[in-house]
């Protein structure tokens, strides 16, 4: 069996399933549009709480800048007092800060992609509603009629299918929001007890990126140190 | 026939494009298969990309049955595999 067949047979399911909650089918033709109402809500309330989460995400971004600022001037000052050993550990957490501060760009960009979706999806699911409304009860009004009976059952098949994709999108971001909520709180936690490495690592990453990220976090090391001596040379020289 | 993207829209495509989308997806449930992750977002996003340049869109405001409902752009081959396993 195919993926497209596969997708196809849960999905008609669920579509099925929501069509049966009903017996009479005037009453599905009310039920459903209740439950579009409903659906639009929930569509604005996922959008509400991925906009929180990317805020939050932005203010981290923020803190851990200042926290980098903070171990910039820690080794800025240990370096002028000799201590190059101690100059180099600043350092590392900074370089371990700056490889955090990157991923949650990667975040930030994927939560307004979701939010930009998310208004898509009111905005078609909005513009259904009104045709739906519009087609209800002139259907019901000619129920009696076998076309109008023929026409119903369309009408509320393609309603149902609306409300299954726009319930199975709206389930699928609120997942992606809380992940990224819970691993921008892991990340909150470690900072606070300044233990930040490894643990967090992206999802899918292998041994070999990360021993490629712990080279390149060292040679940014090396780095800044040259730059911070170069720089303390220079003010010493004037 | 219409066929359904999921979170995107719904296009009315020729009958005779049904032969090729199902050789792409055939190709596409191989990449499941094997696991590779790069080949499966390959095909995927060409087989949707097929839709999209054969079909038609239908407005905003049909409300019409799918004959055919395809993954959306974003599926990953984790959620894929999750397929395969939950009760239809």
């Amino acid at each position: 069996m195919g993926l497209m067949s596969r997708m196809s047979t849960i999905f008609k399911s669920k579509v099925s399933a929501a069509l049966d909650a009903a017996e009479d089918p005037r009453q599905t033709l009310d039920y459903s549009y209740e439950r579009q109402m409903e659906m639009l809500q929930q569509v604005k309330r996922s959008l509400a709480d991925a906009v929180t989460a990317r805020k939050q995400i932005e203010l981290q971004k923020v803190r851990l800048q200042g926290d980098m600022d903070k171990y910039q001037g820690e080794a800025e000052a240990a370096l002028k007092a000799g201590r190059e050993d101690l100059a180099r550990q600043a350092l590392e957490r900074k370089a371990a800060l700056k490889a955090q501060s990157d991923g949650l760009d990667g975040q930030i960009a994927e939560l307004k992609a979701q939010e930009d979706k998310m208004e898509e999806n009111a905005r078609r699911l909005e513009t259904k509603i009104a045709a739906f409304r519009a087609q209800k009860e002139v259907i019901k009004a000619q129920y009696t009629t076998a076309q109008a009976q023929v026409k119903m059952g369309e009408a509320s098949t393609g309603l149902s299918e609306e409300l299954a994709d726009v319930g199975l999108s709206v389930q699928r971001a609120q997942d992606k929001t809380e992940r990224m909520r819970a691993r921008a709180q892991a990340i909150d936690e470690l900072t606070d007890k300044g233990v930040l490495d490894d643990a967090l690592a992206a999802p899918g990453d292998d041994p070999v990126e990360r021993e490629l990220r712990k080279t390149q976090q060292a040679s940014q090391v090396e780095d800044d140190l040259q730059a911070l001596k170069a720089k303390i040379g220079a003010g010493e020289q004037k | 026939m219409i066929a359904r993207i999921l979170h995107e829209g719904q296009y009315e495509l020729p009958p005779s494009a049904l032969a090729h989308l199902r050789q792409m997806d055939d190709e596409l449930m191989d990449r499941l298969t094997a696991g590779d992750e790069d080949g499966f977002c390959a095909r995927r996003d060409a087989l949707l990309a097929l839709v999209r340049s054969e079909g038609r869109m239908l407005p905003d405001d049909a409300l019409q049955e799918s004959d055919l409902v395809l993954p959306p752009a974003d599926l990953t081959l984790e959620e894929a595999r999750r397929l395969f396993t939950q009760h239809a």
